[in-house]
């Protein structure tokens, strides 16, 4: 009994030096060297050096003259009281999803007045790209399909008064197809696409109106 | 072929081709022949020999002495997973300054993690510390993986012993080998690609920025690649985030995807191939595998084609449900853009058949027919199965087939040339009951009382089938979840633990009991009297006990739930 137990309890400790330390430090020190930029988050520089974002990791947009990623349930702890909690989209700190189920009166509600919104934007629209109105599985998704970007194209290319081919021209320059021309689906990055938005038009003043 | 389906072909192929190559190698490393990896391997395993004692790994255990051996150390490993939880705010790495865990949601953790089930009751970048993840988190799944899949090995030799013997291996030999020649190199190597992918591995807890548009953004971090490689390769489950696989951090492109689903399947599928190396029977194998592939390509499409159908709800809002070149179509609620309704289908499929219980998407969004036969291959737990433990449950299916078959046509029951009698029927028979016992009992309960019903975040039959797949998750150690359920109650840690518990543990003493008395047996040379157990004919009334025993069992279970709603969806109606 006490050499089993002994020996149970080297294995143990044996393991968790091995396993729970040396390997997960081991990693982490070849991945600093080796891939820096990824093994901190893929940052994105800002203009005062504070990073603005990391390319993954999808960002909350509001206002007609940004491409707007998918609905977010996402939230943060209530500041008034602690032992609720509010909606936050693209809280990246707490990733979560609605997790509501196709039988649920909540999810209706949302879904009719998430679209009712949406078409206030978008006159003469009747269907919505499926990810448009779904919330994504963890709150951060950075991805829309193309077909969602180009719905938001007009409102984009009227809010900063662009010509509309060049702010589709942007969206076709930013889709990204599937791996290997089979894994997954063709997307656009939120985030680069309205940092392209922002740079181009920057660079381009005489062209707005 | 459209991607869709090309997607998901090329990815049941990879399955098929890695699993022989690594049957193979798995078939040389148990059985202790020599590999290529042997100069880099030998000299860790003999510093870890020496470590818990050189006379402890060599001396030949028997069947009693392997699981009291195997049940000591997954102690020793729980109490210590449980004491760096509760302390975890007076230990290094912690930068958030998280406080130590609730005492009965470290239990919940501590079990979940030990027994390679993985459920999780808290949310991971809001919890738990650097060093907790690393310490408390990604160490047991090393052995928990391992720990299962030596039970494994040990039943498989009880088979093959000739003499009537009693020697089943060694337990810290079997685990040790396992561990660093078979889990290490693997994790290891998919970790650095998961880096080159994106997934971050620094010991920073998190990051500010601020966005584009000027808001406040505060992005979690953390040593995710190297517990996620060992996560998916382990068949445990229970991630980094929150929300998994889902979360771009921690699966950032499609290529990921493929690695995670590699790392799943490729270990319990090669256990098969493995199986037929050691027992010599080649074609015993491949009715094995055979079964479980047609199982889960049964269960994949039950899930895929109603997850791109979609839902009545969501052609009422006006969403298009075609799939097409430019949007994914289909139930898109829960789900990720990068990965589509083809890959987070094919996820959730994978997760449960090889009970790992990582997501990619959030089950609980799922259509109550797509949601089902991940609940089913939970039920079952042996579509392929975790480590070992699948393995396991399949050829208990195996063995009730062969004494059924055996009653029916007045043959002595016999598997693999040892004769199956009353012992082994009745220790078998226990440890297949205890599973629908400790699913269905505690979810019944939870739908009558007060503190079962409060956590629910679906109403009626879809809150029902919330409580239904937390049991079978736990049950069957996957650990994956219709997340809404509020699962960090003190009734739900407690009975998802003790469920656990009794999912995990019996069921392998009951089984090592039957290989210790198979072992005993002389096998007996085959004759025109027997029934072979390697034949299509046979693999068929295989997969018709494991879908009349199994199945069955859970029917009324199912009607209540996933079924029923299904008609309310149809139906129109909400709750």
């Amino acid at each position: 009994m006490n050499t089993m137990l002994n020996s149970a309890v080297r294995l143990t400790l044996a393991t968790w030096l091995l396993f729970g330390l040396a390997y997960p430090l081991a990693v982490t020190g070849i991945a600093q060297l080796a891939f820096p930029r990824q093994a901190n988050g893929s940052l994105i520089a800002g203009p005062g050096g504070a990073p603005l974002g990391a390319a993954q990791v999808g960002q909350n947009w509001v206002g007609a003259g940004w491409f707007h990623g998918r609905p977010s349930a996402t939230t943060d702890t209530d500041p008034k009281d602690p032992s609720k909690t509010i909606p936050a989209p693209y809280n990246a700190a707490s990733s979560n999803g609605s997790n509501l189920g196709p039988t649920s009166q909540a999810l209706h509600d949302r879904l009719f007045t998430d679209r009712k919104a949406l078409l206030k934007d978008l006159p003469g629209i009747q269907t919505l790209p499926a990810d448009m109105l779904t919330s994504s599985a963890s709150g951060l998704d950075p991805d829309i399909s193309p077909a969602n970007a180009l719905m938001q194209a007009p409102r984009v290319a009227a809010a900063r008064a662009l010509p509309l081919e060049q702010v589709q021209a942007l969206i076709a320059t930013h889709t990204v197809g599937r791996t290997f021309g089979v894994f997954g689906e063709p997307r656009i990055n939120v985030l680069s696409l309205n940092m392209a938005l922002q740079s181009w038009q920057a660079a381009k003043p005489q062209q707005t109106k | 072929m459209s991607p869709f389906w090309l997607q998901i072909g090329l990815t049941l192929l990879a399955t098929l081709l890695l699993s022989l190559v690594l049957g193979r190698y798995l078939a040389r490393v148990m059985t202790g022949q020599r590999t290529l990896l042997d100069p880099l391997f030998d000299p860790l395993d003999g510093l870890l020999y020496r470590l818990v004692g050189r006379d402890a790994c060599s001396r030949p255990m028997n069947w009693q002495r392997y699981t009291l051996h195997m049940l000591a150390a997954n102690l020793a490993m729980a109490v210590l997973i449980y004491l760096v939880l509760i302390f975890q705010n007076r230990l290094p790495l912690n930068p958030l300054k998280l406080a130590g865990m609730e005492p009965m949601q470290a239990f919940n953790t501590a079990i979940s993690f030990i027994t390679n089930t993985n459920w999780q009751s808290y949310g991971g970048e809001s919890t738990l510390s650097n060093f907790s993840q690393m310490a408390a988190i990604t160490f047991p799944m090393f052995t928990s993986a391992a720990t299962g899949f030596v039970v494994a090995i040990a039943f498989i030799r009880a088979l093959i012993v000739k003499d009537g013997g009693a020697d089943l291996g060694n337990f810290y030999r079997d685990l040790i080998r396992f561990s660093t020649r078979v889990l290490l190199p693997g994790a290891l190597l998919f970790a650095l690609f998961l880096i080159w992918q994106g997934v971050p591995q620094t010991l920073d807890a998190n990051v500010a920025v601020n966005t584009l548009q000027g808001a406040h953004q505060t992005i979690s971090l953390g040593p995710v690649a190297a517990q996620e490689s060992i996560e998916n390769l382990g068949t445990n489950g229970g991630g980094f985030f929150n929300v998994n696989a889902a979360h771009p951090l921690q699966n950032p492109t499609p290529l990921t995807n493929l690695a995670l689903l590699m790392l799943m399947s490729s270990l319990p599928a090669a256990l098969v191939v493995m199986f037929g190396r050691m027992i010599g029977n080649a074609r015993q194998a491949w009715v094995i595998y055979g079964v479980m592939g047609v199982l889960l390509l049964g269960f994949l499409a039950m899930t895929v084609l109603p997850e791109q159908a979609g839902t009545p709800l969501l052609h009422q809002a006006g969403v298009s449900l075609q799939a097409g070149p430019l949007q994914p179509g289909g139930n898109m609620e829960g789900k990720e853009v990068r990965f589509g309704i083809a890959q987070s289908a094919l996820y959730a499929a994978y997760t449960t058949a090889f009970t790992t219980g990582s997501v990619n998407a959030m089950h609980d969004s799922f259509t109550p027919q797509g949601g089902m036969p991940l609940m089913i291959q939970m039920m079952l737990q042996c579509v392929f199965g975790g480590k070992g433990v699948g393995f396991l449950g399949f050829l208990v299916y195996g063995l009730i087939g062969v004494f059924v078959a055996g009653l029916m046509v007045g043959r002595t029951p016999e598997f693999m040339g040892k004769k199956i009698e009353k012992p082994e029927i009745v220790l078998v028979s226990l440890a297949l009951l205890i599973h629908p016992l400790v699913i269905l009992a505690p979810s019944a309960w939870s739908m009558v009382v007060p503190y079962g019903l409060s956590s629910l975040n679906n109403a009626a039959m879809h809150g029902y089938s919330e409580v239904l797949y937390a049991f079978s998750s736990a049950a069957a150690n996957n650990g994956s979840a219709f997340a809404g359920l509020n699962a960090n109650t003190p009734w739900y840690n407690l009975a998802i633990a003790l469920v656990i518990l009794l999912g995990r543990y019996p069921p392998i003493i009951f089984l090592m009991a039957v290989a210790g008395s198979l072992a005993a047996k002389p096998t007996l040379p085959p004759s025109v009297g027997t029934l072979r157990t390697d034949t299509p004919l046979f693999g068929v009334w295989w997969f018709a006990t494991i879908l009349i025993v199994g199945a069955l069992t859970f029917l009324p279970a199912l009607v209540l739930g996933p079924i029923a709603e299904y008609f309310a969806m149809a139906t129109h109606h909400l709750f």
